[in-house]
């Protein structure tokens, strides 16, 4: 056993971490941030060339356009994505490449109803996966030229998270089709594969609320050890070492469920990285926003938008009761006295 | 030991239902939150018809404009006043809630006539320039400097965070008129005109989008100094006196109005039903028992407060206030992710009252001193504790 990234998965990170620095810097997520039209916050060169780079059609074969790599490669890119607040549905087009043409390379953009509720960057998607819950399946609507929103009766709301527009869809539409080479009649991809397809849907969230954790960490660290009051970094005081000391306990559980998770790729492994990196998310903005004081309640500061992106995350791709009934329904499907099915944490 | 109310209060309340349901209905609609002239006009007439109908400074001595009942009178204005949705004192919280009451305990005869009237009759909108860039928590370590000449300080610094900073009239400013290393023994309190030469305000946005405060930029103002309240240099006693009432009374209306907002939770819980979800309703069960107590910590403390007035003091809350602070703020935070689980995902239209509740709410563990900071006072001089630093 050897838990860490490898060799080539540390150059991977570094490399994307690299191409979000210079292609995605802060002035580019506050240029975002205060579009006049909200639909402008998603990029689309740039989303040819996070295609153009892999992040879409990484697991892909090798024959199909693809790297031919793993979940936990995708969910080291997610973690760095979420680190840097990357704006766009990118798990749903990551999810699509393969099964729809222009999705791989980064043309199509692709985002979801996951049911009633909020569908993000409705406006400027050309392709929306619709989830059936009922049938637990997924199908596509074609959006050709921009009428998302009317083809979904969708109304559209200011959104929370400045740099996610979102619409408010209150019914599922008819009329959605087969997912191509999906091979099942009547709606969509279904069985196993829509199964897998919404457990990575939820792991990649996971993984984008893992690197906004980590990164409201490093902004919480360094500002306690630059701001003084009292005659000392604030850093000083055990109050606030604590609650640094909490958000990093939070990140790096978060971490290691999420990296496990890319590995066994289990239902209940998922459900309890999605918890823990939800948690660590929503948290960890909420202490860097107060270890901030006034500045951390600004518009200008850039803890909010993380605080605001996780509220959003947490709500998308499989909902937090739902991965804690199954934790817990998992507890009593196991036979005998040992604690999880593929868990034995203290063996 | 008891919780009974006297006849003369009780008719005091009935008389007071009965103003707020003939009132209320009649008022206009409430002005959008980016309109700070038409907010001020908003809550200044509230103050006004108030202020009007005899219900403005109950509890304030009748030397300040005030009708000179104890503490508990305002209580029941409170409970009626939220209970029945009126609205929030917004624009005159710093005058109403503890500039005025600083000034009405520490305040000269001529002082308390000249600024607590129109505070009660909502002429006069008042802030607070007590935070700087460098002196946050660390209140006493600011530099903005009041140097004497002649018969006025000159004031030259800044400040920060000033919450509706753009529409006040005065500023209770907390300034340095000792040595640059005098700490607390080297402050001094003033009343600041706003539109004195040399005042510049700034706007500053929120997270929630809206410009709530400021900074101010002080260039050469000048404060005569009979607008100084307390004696020079002993500003941190009369500041101490300012961040009671701040902590300890000025959020007990929030209480009832939260505890309002609870029940509407639970409404709007059972209609969309979300209230079918156990762990959601207990929850919110939670939040009642919690609404409750600190409802009637605020009761004790106002009893405590009219004993000591009994006995001839001053009233002023005692650092029991930052248990009240602490509390609440986390309590109205609480309240407001309740509300996001209750909305589901409608929690995520910035345009929905709760997510400005929820955003707004954050600024609570933060603003008039932070958590950390509260529960240093309670382990230091409550509890007699050590200091850590
Ligand atoms: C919405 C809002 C409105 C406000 N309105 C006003 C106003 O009208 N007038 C005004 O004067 N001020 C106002 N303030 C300012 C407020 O009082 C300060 O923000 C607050 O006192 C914290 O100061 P700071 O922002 O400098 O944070 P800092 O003091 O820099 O604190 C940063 C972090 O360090 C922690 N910390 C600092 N010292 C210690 C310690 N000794 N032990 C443990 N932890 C510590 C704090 O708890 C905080 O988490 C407002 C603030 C907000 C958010």
């Amino acid at each position: 056993m050897d838990f860490r990234p490898s060799h080539d998965q540390r150059a991977l990170i570094a490399g994307m971490r690299t191409l979000l620095s210079a292609r995605f810097p802060r002035e580019k997520l506050r240029e975002a941030v205060d579009a006049e039209v909200p639909e402008t916050t998603l990029d689309r060169s740039l989303w040819r060339e996070l295609g153009t780079c892999g992040f879409f059609s990484l697991r892909l074969a090798e024959k199909d356009g693809g790297a031919g790599l793993g979940l936990p490669e995708s969910v080291f890119l997610f973690e760095e994505a979420g680190r840097h607040l990357l704006p766009g549905p990118l798990v749903a087009t990551h999810l699509a490449a393969g099964l729809i043409p222009g999705v791989a390379e980064g043309e199509t953009v692709v985002t979801a109803l996951e049911g009633p509720g909020m569908v993000e960057h409705l406006a400027i998607a050309d392709v929306v996966l619709v989830l059936d819950g009922d049938r637990g399946c997924l199908g596509v609507l074609e959006v050709t030229d921009g009428h998302g929103p009317s083809v979904l009766a969708g109304r559209p709301v200011r959104s929370v998270d400045p740099t996610t527009p979102l619409h408010h869809v209150v019914s599922t539409p008819e009329g959605a089709r087969a997912l191509p080479g999906a091979g099942v009649g009547g709606g969509g991809l279904a069985g196993d594969d829509a199964a897998r397809l919404l457990r990575e849907a939820a792991l990649l969230t996971a993984a984008q609320q893992l690197g906004s954790a980590g990164r409201t960490l490093d902004m919480a660290v360094s500002h306690a050890k630059n701001r003084r009051q009292f005659g000392r970094p604030i850093g000083a005081f055990q109050a606030v070492q604590h609650l640094c000391a909490q958000m990093l306990a939070r990140t790096e559980l978060a971490r290691v469920s999420v990296y496990a998770a890319s590995l066994t790729a289990t239902e209940i492994d998922i459900a309890g990285a999605r918890l823990l990196a939800d948690e660590a998310a929503v948290r960890n903005a909420r202490d860097c926003l107060q270890l901030h004081g006034g500045m951390g309640f600004t518009w200008e500061a850039d803890v909010h938008l993380h605080l605001k992106r996780a509220w959003l995350r947490r709500a998308q791709w499989r909902p937090t009761e739902d991965a804690e009934e199954s934790l817990a329904r998992a507890l009593l499907a196991t036979p005998g006295e040992s604690p999880g099915e593929n868990r034995e944490p203290f063996e | 030991m008891d919780l009974d109310r006297t006849a003369e209060e009780e008719e005091f309340r009935r008389g007071l239902r009965a103003w707020l349901d003939a009132t209320l209905p009649e008022l206009p609609p409430k002005p959008s939150p980016d309109d700070w002239p038409a907010r001020r006009a908003y809550d200044c007439a509230w103050q006004r018809a108030l202020y009007d109908a005899g219900y403005a400074g109950l509890h304030w001595p009748a030397d300040s404009g005030g009708r000179g009942a104890l503490p508990g009178k305002h209580l029941i204005f409170l409970e009626e006043t939220e209970r029945a949705g009126a609205p929030y004192v917004g624009a005159n919280f710093v005058g109403l809630l503890h500039a005025g009451p600083t000034i009405a305990t520490e305040g000269t005869a001529a002082q308390r006539a000249r600024w607590l009237p129109p505070i009660l009759r909502g002429e006069e909108v008042w802030c607070q320039g007590f935070s700087e860039p460098d002196a946050g928590s660390d209140l006493a370590s600011l530099r903005t400097r009041a140097v004497r000449d002649g018969d006025a300080y000159v004031v030259t610094g800044s400040k920060i965070w000033t919450s509706h900073a753009e529409v006040a009239d005065w500023c209770e400013l907390l300034v340095r008129t000792g040595p640059p290393d005098s700490g607390r023994r080297g402050l001094t309190w003033l009343a600041l005109r706003m539109d004195a030469p040399g005042v510049t305000v700034r706007p500053l946005r929120t997270l929630a989008g809206s410009a709530e405060f400021a900074e101010v930029f002080l260039d050469g103002a000048r404060v005569p100094l009979s607008h100084r309240v307390g004696a020079e240099n002993d500003g941190w006693r009369v500041t101490m006196v300012t961040l009671s009432y701040e902590r300890g009374t000025a959020f007990a209306g929030e209480v009832v109005a939260c505890r309002r907002t609870l029940v509407r939770l639970a409404r709007a819980a059972r209609e969309n039903g979300r209230w079918d979800d156990p762990a959601l309703r207990r929850r919110l069960g939670r939040l009642n028992a919690e609404f409750g107590a600190l409802w009637r910590l605020v009761q004790w403390n106002t009893s405590e407060a009219e004993a000591a007035l009994r006995a001839g003091g001053d009233g002023v809350p005692g650092v029991g206030a930052s248990v009240f602070k602490l509390r609440y703020s986390h309590a109205r935070q609480e309240l407001y992710d309740a509300a996001a689980d209750v909305l589901g995902p409608l929690s995520l239209d910035a345009d929905h009252e709760w997510t400005t509740g929820r955003l707004t709410s954050l600024a609570y563990t933060i603003a008039a001193g932070t958590s950390q900071i509260q529960r240093n006072i309670i382990a230091e001089r409550v509890l007699g504790l050590p200091k850590g630093r």
